[in-house]
């Protein structure tokens, strides 16, 4: 414990982010590395609680308090053993995860939580600048085969576990490339891919075979598969949209009027292509989804959602609307969010920070259109009460109808849960002998740190199937 | 088997932990003069001791009394003459008492078996005396048990020479004594109890027995015989922690009685087994082995202490020198001493440890009679010698009524010191000369010079270097590791990651306990409670030494501050094998001094490399390979073959090594094997012959240290701990060199260990070493038994094979496959909640719960929260998570009583304002005041602005006034101002350990509620200075009763094996409550070693406790409480199944009001506000009374659903219920499977019922049904109310001149209480109420005397005067009539002036010890002072007129004393760590002068008045003692303060 007083001596301090006017025309990276010392002060206001909250609150237990004391007073190389020891990727979830621990900092209760996830980035940034990180290839192979199917966080964090206990891993990707959610479901001005590309080159070089573009009982035969490797591990992801149903009730498979218009797109759909076209893929114009001059509404609320409101904005939209059924969060916690509990709040993100309009409770009934092209949107606004039995119904507000200018329209509802079929077990086990699976395609869709937890656990798991000891460190 | 001995196979009770304590006293005509009148003036004597005895719930029955004489020849001769023997001249015959079974066959039998021996031993039986008593007056119980008594009488045999010390024949009826006893013991007979020889001498005679003091005279009719006749008469009245006392457990034995504790007990008995295989004495010849063993088992402390005594004496040392052996004085860092007596101790320190703990033993063989002290003088001793010749020597002072003009000496025992008289040289020998004499008698000095080798000066040339260095590895090794600084461990090359994974070592280790201890040279402090599963409820691998439990003294003997009172301690180790005790030779002190027994490498290379004086030195592995099976086993049997393979060989050192483990190879537990080779070389007696030396990578805590010394460890190689300090360097998280680094390691061990042994009430390591003063939780018996013999372990647990499977799952971790180790240790989650560290119970989950439930009064959250707390199914961390509740015919819960009952059955914990914030505080009480339960102002006093109640209802008033050891604030006003007084004996996370305010942390606010200065630092004692013993804390009880009549007086516990009988001696001291503190509660900041392996769980002590009391018979007299760890519903039904009335919550309240478990309190950094007094951080405390009544209630609920489920209406019907409990055999975990909970569960049959049987309870009373009998209604006090009520009624000035003797204890008092009540704080104006007393007054005299109260005495008086003096004045001065050196006697007892407030004293004479202790603003002028004046001081001015004693101003860290330092000598006994010495400025002339001038007024002191009349020049002997701290703080401001000035109309 460094600095006991720290917090009092210093306020939290985010680092900055680009300024709008010149980030909006690039797709790099909004967010600004801070300075060495700013973190170093920054990690002074650790207290180094008797029970850290913010363990309890990260999925991955990162030693978040040893982590800022080392950074604090300096301890760069050993901050990166502990950071690493937890954390497969820190660069990236240092870059976008939502910080659960600092919700759960004790500070939090009543100042400002230690920005821990800024820390580890700063930790895991100078890492790499000073060459910490260099590919560590395991001393002893087992000789087992692994496989692992999709390579997102989950697949790519189960993949480096099993390959550090010296099984032969191969991870087989569907897309042309390896990244799964974090190379095409995140912008680049959020995660820039030359990040993940510098850990794959890691990863490559510890052994680990990357097999993009194959996508798995197409391509690749499913018994054929089984017999080629000891274990499987499905981390497929969770990508299946939800749509916009008539009725909250209704089941998907029921579209409201218009849907069938132009100009409609799921977000992943948007986002993937958005992100290809920023590493240079050209697109034709019949596949184009393109904002430029357009009038965008994004409805959904969510972290997705605020990805393309971004991505609308750099594309050159004449407006971005972002739409969502459920209430306003409140700004702060709520009786039903006391600390340390992840609360929902009102979060405004880069994206929104950019420009654009918010706006809640509403519900959208029908698209309208010209020439088999969105136009508008018809909504209106609702309510949530609570019925007899206690669980909130939502309302229609009679006569709060209204419309709304939109030509191109994303749909950010969230994804389908995973078809589970009662397939998956506890211990990341399917019904099928030595096939795993984690990620979202096990829990739903969910955060990368989770998916990198999963990824963690169920290596664990793989590895004991393989080895018939218990070998591997996890937390 | 009666219902005691049930309870010892079946509960908890052990009587082993029973504890007696006493008083002791001797009558002596110095010219040996026999007289029937010494021995009417020696019943007299026991008489005035009688409130230091006690008696039980039957009150008639005394726990033993009796008196030791010269044999009375005349008076036999004609008691002979009657039973028609004729005895032979006096000094021919032998006489014993002898108590024998009632059963006429069984007495035969015995008697036959006199008969045979003394024919066998070739003397002769001449005959039986059936001694005459009348039983009409004893109690029920000792009716019951009372014995046939007769006197046995021995011819001297024909043959028999007298001997070279005309001892002969003493030592024959010595060894038939000891060959009946031997003898007897070994027949099955019915009344083997009854059986026992008191004495068997041609020289003296004892009669004793079950008695009161003043029944003695009725029992005995011989006792009323004026032809019975001695010139000595030593007298004994015991009081015992419990109601079994025994006839044969009165006092005196044969050479000695015993006031005080033997605490190393179980070491020196160890020892003197281990040695009795090399006894040889020539005066014995072959009959040695008859009196084999020395001790007799199953005695108390006391009797194995004259079995030893009497071996000594008989085989021919002189009793001073007997004495001086067995309690020697603090020589060790005693420059005082002369060089020879110096030389005395150190050699006799080679033959025999000291039997360490208080003591105050009287001793005569009949023809001399002494008595002594123990080292650090923790029990009262007062004598008195006459212009007659007569010496009475006694606890207290005033036991016998003598003229003042007939005393020539009034004196005292000083610690250490003898008194001796010698009625054949018909003169009293001064301690000096007795000490000189035996030092010179031998040339001890030069003996030594010769013999003994100092580890520290052996050069390495005295080291003879090995040849064939490559066959030795450890050499090979070691070398390595000296000729690199990198240190390479070992020689099979494991790295140090993995050895420090092998042995267990975590991240926390080297963050909490070895950078701490690397950098500061001392242990590392945390806070808040234990919250972690006991080991054998652990999942994780654990080390053996976690399943110990420090014990600790608590009541019945003090703890000692090893660093205020460092004089007394000793760390200095000889090694090297014993010789023959009862011989006399230069080669005993061939020995190689240690005085540090933490070994450096470099140090254990010289002693495995010696070859000097017949020193060799043997290494024997640790290490098995770990692919055989039953390995601990076989290694341990190899180990002990080749051990005692060693000492054939010659060998003199074993080294246990533990070093060059690899993949293949483990270790065994170090602790394990030293156990194991210590306990079975006690066995075949051979220990002594060689010095165990444990080099071991497993000791890192001073825990694991304490642990090592008390199970046999010598000397102790932590190596790899070295080796974490050498990685702290190269880490660069320590910025220190390796040399010092490892030096401050070390030193923090020391420390540590000293503070664990003080803990005990112990002094010196080697009469720790191997006393075993640790309780198991969760070892079986069989590992017990085997390699822990006699340590007390009460649930059973682990056996051999788990404590195996632990090490090896640690050596599997540590040696995981190849290139899956970790880079760096485990997490540990031990001192922090860490996801994949240790289980705690706080955790995050449980605290937002409980949080959230409380302050949303969510109902639902709060059971979400229990049964996180309750279900510890899947992580079981306490004792009671194992138990289920019976399944019964259950009630509707309508039926059970309300919450609102319940809940006036809570109270809080002992939190001070100091530890936890103001408004943090002040909201428990609020809240607790609603509830109609009770809060606690901890120890550090109360604003007494929080007295007066708000408009609205509501009061900030703590209910409890605790009354700690500093005494902070324990003002009159404050106790008058409470619903209870709690006097904490110990604190569940620190038990037997004072604490420290550092000035700092004193702020104004502080400052003002401790009467003390902002900035300088408050030192708690470890002990209470006023209760060394039982029949202190009943005084103490008695004072606090005086004080505050109202008032319920309550005694903190901690659990620990014994505390049942403890509580049952504090019940008979006439508390009203006793608290059992579990081990695992919490603190503001205590050592981490402490919190984690001091004390027991509650569940083991509440059982106890209750168990005990039933049996007593005491159950009904006392309620009891319990805490430590209380968080649910749950937790109070299982407490009071265990026989529980009440219940303290302390860190879940904190909890409720915002706590977070950051463990910071410590560091006054508490984010919440909670724990802090910073300003700043206090703001943000957040908590609000609701929250705790929500809370409580909450858990009153869930109780009443238990108990409908139980089928129980009331709590009362709960209470020691424990039938209604099982143990949940489903969930135990895998390590504690053979778990054993029936002790817990057992429910003792006895008379005693717990307070809530109906039939026994009076009406309305929610108290204890049998109201104590506090002894408050007919004492002085009452009349002196009487007398006062002019002055209490209308503030008339009275004067008043009364008689006072030694049975009139805490005078003025009372008194005291009734002005503040009325007046309060401010009292009333100086001298308003005037009392003077003639005579000699009793303990605690003028206690917590107020404002206005003034009482003068002209006489004696004893220990304790006024302590916690609130303003008033204090003056005495001796007997106008007395004509002895006033100055050079003493007219006080010791720690008197404790923890006064205001006020002033003249004292014209000597003080004892620790004179104005904890002073924090009385001016006081007295003529001399014992040891230890002026600790801890904190305010007030003392003038010194006289001589000190040593370590004057210890741990003072304000006030300011002046010595009148005549000798030129004062600085020598001054201890210097917090004050610097000054000469006297022109304002102290001042304060000086005014005191002085009052001094003279009021006791017309010629001290006072030559320094007076000559005052310049005398001025300039003063010194001025003054605290650093309190220099810095008072800064350029003036120190004098206001000093009342005689006015002149007064006197």
């Amino acid at each position: 414990m460094g600095d006991i007083k720290g917090f009092l001596k210093v306020k939290r301090q985010v680092s900055k982010c680009r300024p709008v006017c010149e980030r909006v025309q690039d797709y790099r990276e909004v967010g600004i590395l801070p300075a060495v010392e700013h973190s170093m002060e920054q990690a002074s206001r650790c207290m180094d609680c008797g029970t850290p909250f913010c363990l309890w609150g990260c999925p991955i237990s990162n030693y978040i308090p040893e982590w800022n004391d080392l950074l604090f007073r300096g301890k760069w190389e050993k901050a990166y053993l502990l950071l690493s020891a937890t954390n497969n990727f820190p660069e990236i979830t240092g870059r976008i995860c939502p910080a659960l621990c600092e919700y759960a900092c004790v500070l939090e209760i009543n100042d400002e939580a230690v920005t821990t996830r800024e820390n580890e980035l700063a930790i895991i940034e100078y890492a790499f600048k000073h060459g910490f990180i260099k590919p560590n290839p395991p001393k002893r192979r087992t000789g087992k085969k692994v496989a692992i199917i999709g390579s997102g966080p989950a697949g790519l964090s189960c993949a480096d576990q099993l390959n550090k206990a010296g099984h032969n891993v191969v991870v087989f990707e569907r897309d042309d490339k390896i990244g799964g959610i974090l190379r095409y479901g995140i912008p680049d001005f959020k995660l820039e891919k030359r990040i993940l590309d510098r850990r794959l080159e890691i990863l490559k070089k510890e052994g680990i075979k990357f097999m993009p573009g194959i996508n798995v009982g197409m391509d690749l035969k499913a018994p054929y598969s089984r017999k080629e490797f000891d274990a499987i591990c499905l981390a497929c992801g969770s990508r299946i949209p939800r749509d916009l149903p008539p009725k909250a009730d209704q089941p998907a498979a029921e579209k409201i009027e218009g849907r069938e218009l132009k100009g409609i797109y799921f977000a992943m759909d948007y986002l993937i292509q958005s992100n290809k076209r920023a590493q240079g893929v050209k697109f034709s114009s019949d596949e184009l989804i393109d904002a430029k001059d357009k009038k965008v509404v994004v409805i959904g609320g969510g972290d997705t959602g605020a990805d393309c409101i971004g991505v609308a904005h750099r594309q050159g939209a004449k407006s971005v609307t972002q739409i969502e059924i459920m209430p306003r969060p409140a700004e702060s916690r709520t009786r039903d969010y006391p600390w340390p509990k992840y609360p929902l709040l009102l979060k405004a993100t880069t994206s929104h920070q950019e420009a654009g309009i918010r706006d809640w409770s509403v519900s959208t009934k029908k698209f309208i259109g010209e020439n088999g092209h969105v136009k508008k949107l018809s909504c209106c606004r609702v309510e949530f009460k609570k019925n007899e039995s206690g669980h909130s119904v939502m309302e229609e507000i009679s006569g709060s109808e209204f419309e709304l200018d939109g030509d191109l329209v994303i749909l950010a509802l969230g994804f389908l849960p995973p078809e589970r079929n009662n397939l998956l077990k506890e211990s990341f086990l399917t019904s099928r002998r030595g096939v795993f699976s984690c990620g979202d395609m096990r829990r739903g869709q969910s955060l990368i740190v989770w998916a990198i937890s999963e990824g963690r656990r169920c290596a664990d798991f793989m590895d004991k199937y393989l080895t018939q000891e218990n070998n591997l460190p996890i937390i | 088997m009666d219902n005691r001995q049930k309870l010892e196979k079946y509960g908890l009770y052990d009587s082993r932990f029973e504890h007696d304590s006493c008083g002791v006293g001797f009558v002596c005509d110095v010219k040996g003069k026999k007289s029937y009148e010494i021995i009417k003036q020696g019943m007299e004597v026991l008489g005035r001791l009688s409130h230091r005895g006690a008696t039980g719930a039957d009150p008639e029955t005394g726990d033993g009394a009796g008196i030791l004489i010269q044999a009375p020849h005349e008076f036999l001769a004609k008691a002979c003459a009657k039973e028609n023997f004729i005895l032979p001249s006096s000094g021919d015959y032998g006489i014993g008492m002898v108590f024998l079974p009632t059963n006429k066959k069984e007495r035969a039998l015995c008697k036959g078996i006199f008969a045979r021996i003394i024919k066998e031993e070739g003397q002769a039986l001449l005959g039986w005396r059936i001694v005459p008593v009348d039983n009409s007056a004893i109690g029920k119980t000792a009716k019951l048990t009372q014995p046939v008594i007769e006197q046995v009488f021995i011819g001297k045999g024909k043959g028999l020479s007298i001997g070279k010390d005309g001892l002969d024949f003493e030592r024959r009826l010595y060894i038939i004594r000891k060959k009946i006893e031997n003898e007897i013991r070994s027949l099955f007979l019915k009344q083997k109890s009854f059986f026992y020889i008191t004495n068997l001498s041609c020289r003296t005679l004892s009669y004793k027995g079950l008695l009161m003091p003043e029944q003695l005279e009725k029992f005995f009719l011989d006792l009323k015989d004026s032809a019975l006749q001695s010139a000595i008469c030593l007298v004994h009245s015991r009081y015992s922690t419990n109601t079994f006392p025994t006839w044969d457990l009165a006092q005196p034995f044969r050479f000695l009685a015993h006031n005080g504790e033997i605490n190393t007990l179980k070491g020196n008995i160890n020892w003197m087994t281990a040695r009795q295989g090399l006894l040889k004495s020539k005066l014995f010849g072959k009959d040695l082995k008859e009196i084999f063993p020395v001790i007799v088992p199953g005695g108390s402390d006391s009797a194995a202490i004259d079995n030893v005594f009497e071996l000594l004496v008989l085989s021919g040392r002189s009793l001073s020198h007997a004495m001086m052996m067995l309690i020697p004085s603090a020589w060790e860092q005693n420059n005082l001493l002369s060089q020879n007596v110096r030389d005395f101790y150190k050699y006799h320190t080679c033959l025999i440890e000291s039997w360490d703990g208080p003591a105050a033993i009287a001793f005569t063989d009949g023809v001399r009679i002494g008595a002594v002290l123990d080292r650090n003088g923790l029990r009262p001793s007062r004598y008195i010698v006459t212009k007659k010749n007569l010496v009475v020597m006694a606890s207290e002072a005033g036991v016998l009524d003598i003229a003042p003009d007939d005393i020539s000496i009034s004196g005292r025992l000083e610690p250490g010191k003898m008194l001796f008289v010698d009625t054949e040289e018909g003169r009293i020998i001064e301690d000096k000369e007795i000490k000189e004499t035996m030092a010179s008698s031998k040339p001890y000095g030069e003996w030594l010079k010769k013999n003994m080798l100092e580890l520290d000066k052996l050069s390495a040339d005295s080291v003879e270097r090995i040849a064939d260095r490559k066959s030795k590895t450890l050499y090979a090794l070691r070398s390595t590791l000296y000729a690199n600084k990198s240190y390479p461990l070992s020689a099979n090359k494991v790295d140090p990651l993995t050895l420090f994974k092998a042995f267990g070592y975590t991240r926390e280790d080297f963050k909490f306990i070895i950078k701490p201890m690397v950098e500061d040279s001392h242990e590392p402090n945390g806070s808040m409670g234990n919250d972690t599963p006991h080991a054998v409820l652990s999942d994780k691998p654990q080390l053996l030494y976690s399943y110990f439990k420090q014990l600790f003294a608590q009541v019945t003997n003090p703890a000692i501050d090893p660093i205020r009172e460092e004089l007394v301690m000793s760390l200095d180790t000889y090694l090297g094998p014993q010789k023959n005790i009862l011989d006399e030779q230069p080669r005993h002190c061939h020995k190689l001094l240690v005085k540090n027994p933490i070994l450096t490498n470099e140090d254990l290379k010289k002693i495995h490399d010696i070859k000097k004086n017949g020193f060799k030195t043997k290494t024997i592995s640790l290490l098995f390979n770990i692919s055989e099976k039953n390995n601990f086993k076989k290694a341990l049997d190899r180990i002990c073959k080749e051990t005692e393979a060693a000492i054939k060989e010659g060998f003199t050192f074993v080294i246990l090594s533990d070093q060059g483990i690899n993949k293949d190879k483990a270790c065994l537990s170090a602790l394990l094997a030293t156990a194991c080779v210590h306990q079975d070389l006690v066995r075949k007696a051979l220990r002594t012959q060689v010095s165990i030396i444990v080099q071991s990578a497993s000791p890192r805590e001073v825990h694991h240290f304490a642990l090592l010394f008390g199970y046999g460890a010598d000397c102790i190689n932590p190596y790899l701990a070295y080796e974490a300090a050498a990685f702290l360097i190269r880490d660069k998280e320590v910025d220190l060199d390796l040399e010092s680094a490892i030096k401050h390691y070390i030193k923090a061990v020391d420390k540590g260990i000293l503070k664990i042994l003080s803990r005990m009430g112990i002094s010196t390591l080697q009469s720790y070493r191997g006393a075993q003063i640790f309780e198991a939780l969760g070892l079986s018996s069989e590992v017990i038994d085997k390699y822990f013999t006699g340590t007390v372990s009460r649930i059973g647990g682990i056996d051999l094979g788990i404590i195996e499977k632990e090490a090896l799952l640690r050596h599997k971790e540590a040696f995981a496959v190849d290139g899956l180790q970790r880079p760096f240790l485990a997490t540990g989650g031990l001192y922090q909640w860490k996801k994949d560290g240790e289980f705690h119970l706080w955790n995050p989950d449980s605290i937002a719960a409980l949080q959230g439930a409380v302050r949303n009064n969510d109902s639902k959250k709060y059971q979400e929260f229990a049964k996180l707390i309750n279900d510890q199914s899947s992580n079981p961390a306490t004792l009671r998570s194992l138990f289920k509740f019976k399944e019964v015919k259950p009630i509707p819960i309508e039926e059970v009583e309300p919450v609102s009952e319940i809940v006036r059955r809570f109270v809080t914990g002992a939190m001070s304002f100091g530890s936890i914030s103001k408004a943090c505080h002040e909201t428990i009480a609020i809240a607790m005041n609603r509830l109609g339960g009770r809060s606690n102002t901890g120890e550090g006093g109360e604003d007494p602005a929080r007295f007066v109640a708000f408009p609205n209802g509501d009061s900030k008033r703590s209910a409890i006034k605790q009354v700690a050891s500093g005494r902070f604030g324990v003002i009159t006003n404050y106790l008058v101002n409470a619903d209870e007084l709690q006097i904490k004996i110990a604190q569940g996370a620190k038990p037997g350990e004072g604490g420290q305010l550092p000035g700092h942390k004193v702020s104004a606010a502080i400052a003002k509620i401790r009467y003390t200065t902002p900035g300088v630092t408050l030192i708690s004692p470890p002990p209470h200075h006023d209760i060394y013993s039982i029949e202190d804390l009943a005084q103490l009880i008695f004072d606090l009763k005086n004080v505050n009549p109202r008032a319920r007086v309550s005694v903190k516990l901690v659990s620990e094996i014994g505390v049942g009988t403890i509580a049952t001696g504090v019940a008979k001291g006439h508390a009203d409550m006793i608290l059992i503190s579990g081990g695992d509660g919490g603190t503001g900041a205590s050592p981490l070693s402490s919190i984690k392996h001091a004390g027991l769980p509650w569940e083991l002590g509440i059982a106890e406790t209750h168990q005990t009391l039933v049996l007593n018979d005491l159950r009904s007299r006392v309620r009891l409480q319990v805490d430590g760890g209380m968080r649910t519903g749950r937790d109070v039904a299982v407490a009071a199944l265990l026989g529980a009335e009440e219940f303290g919550f302390c860190t879940s309240v904190l909890v409720v009001l915002g706590c977070v478990m950051l463990r910071h309190c410590h560091l006054n950094n508490c984010s919440l506000g909670v724990a802090t007094q910073d300003e700043l951080l206090e703001k943000r405390f957040s908590g609000k009374p609701e929250y705790v009544e929500n809370y409580f209630r909450f858990i009153a609920q869930e109780l009443r659903q238990i108990m409908s489920s139980l089928g129980i209406v009331k709590i009362d019907d709960l209470i020691g219920r424990a039938d209604l409990l099982e143990v949940n055999s489903k969930i135990l975990p895998w390590k504690a499977k053979k778990i054993d909970f029936s002790r817990i569960l057992y429910q003792p049959k006895g008379n005693g019922r717990a307070s809530h049987s109906p039939s026994r309870k009076p009406e309305g009373s929610g108290l204890a049904p049998y109201k104590q009998d506090y002894g408050i209604d007919n004492i002085l006090d009452r009349k002196l109310i009487e007398l006062a009520r002019g002055a209490l009624e209308n503030r008339k000035p009275i004067k008043i001149e009364l008689s006072i003797r030694n049975h009139n204890r805490s005078v003025g008092t009372m008194l005291s209480g009734e002005v503040c009540r009325i007046f309060g704080e401010d009292g009333l104006p100086a001298n308003t109420i005037h009392f003077k007393f003639k005579g000699v007054a009793g303990q605690s005299f003028g206690a917590w005397l107020a404002k206005g109260v003034t009482l003068e005495l002209e006489g004696l008086t004893n220990d304790y005067v006024g302590k916690g003096m609130s303003g008033g004045k204090i003056i005495i001065y001796p007997d106008r009539q007395s004509n002895y050196k006033v100055e050079e006697n003493i007219i006080i007892g010791n720690t008197t002036f404790y923890g006064a407030i205001l006020g002033s004293a003249y004292i014209r004479g000597i003080a004892g010890e620790r004179f104005c202790i904890r002073n924090s603003g009385l001016y006081a002028v007295v003529e001399g002072v014992g040891d230890h004046a002026c600790e801890y001081m904190t305010g007030g001015r003392v003038v010194v007129i006289g001589r000190t004693g040593r370590n004057f101003a210890a741990g003072m860290s304000g006030g300011i004393a002046y010595v009148w330092d005549k000798d030129g000598d004062f600085k020598n006994k001054c201890n210097m760590e917090m004050v610097i010495l000054e000469a006297v400025a022109e304002e102290d002339a001042r304060t000086i002068e005014k005191l002085l001038s009052n001094h003279y007024h009021y006791t017309r002191s010629s001290s006072a008045k030559n320094i007076l009349d000559n005052f310049t020049p005398e001025l300039k002997k003063f010194v001025k003692v003054m605290p650093i701290e309190y220099k810095r703080v008072l800064g350029g401001r003036k120190t004098e303060e206001k000093i009342e000035l005689v006015e002149a109309s007064d006197g």
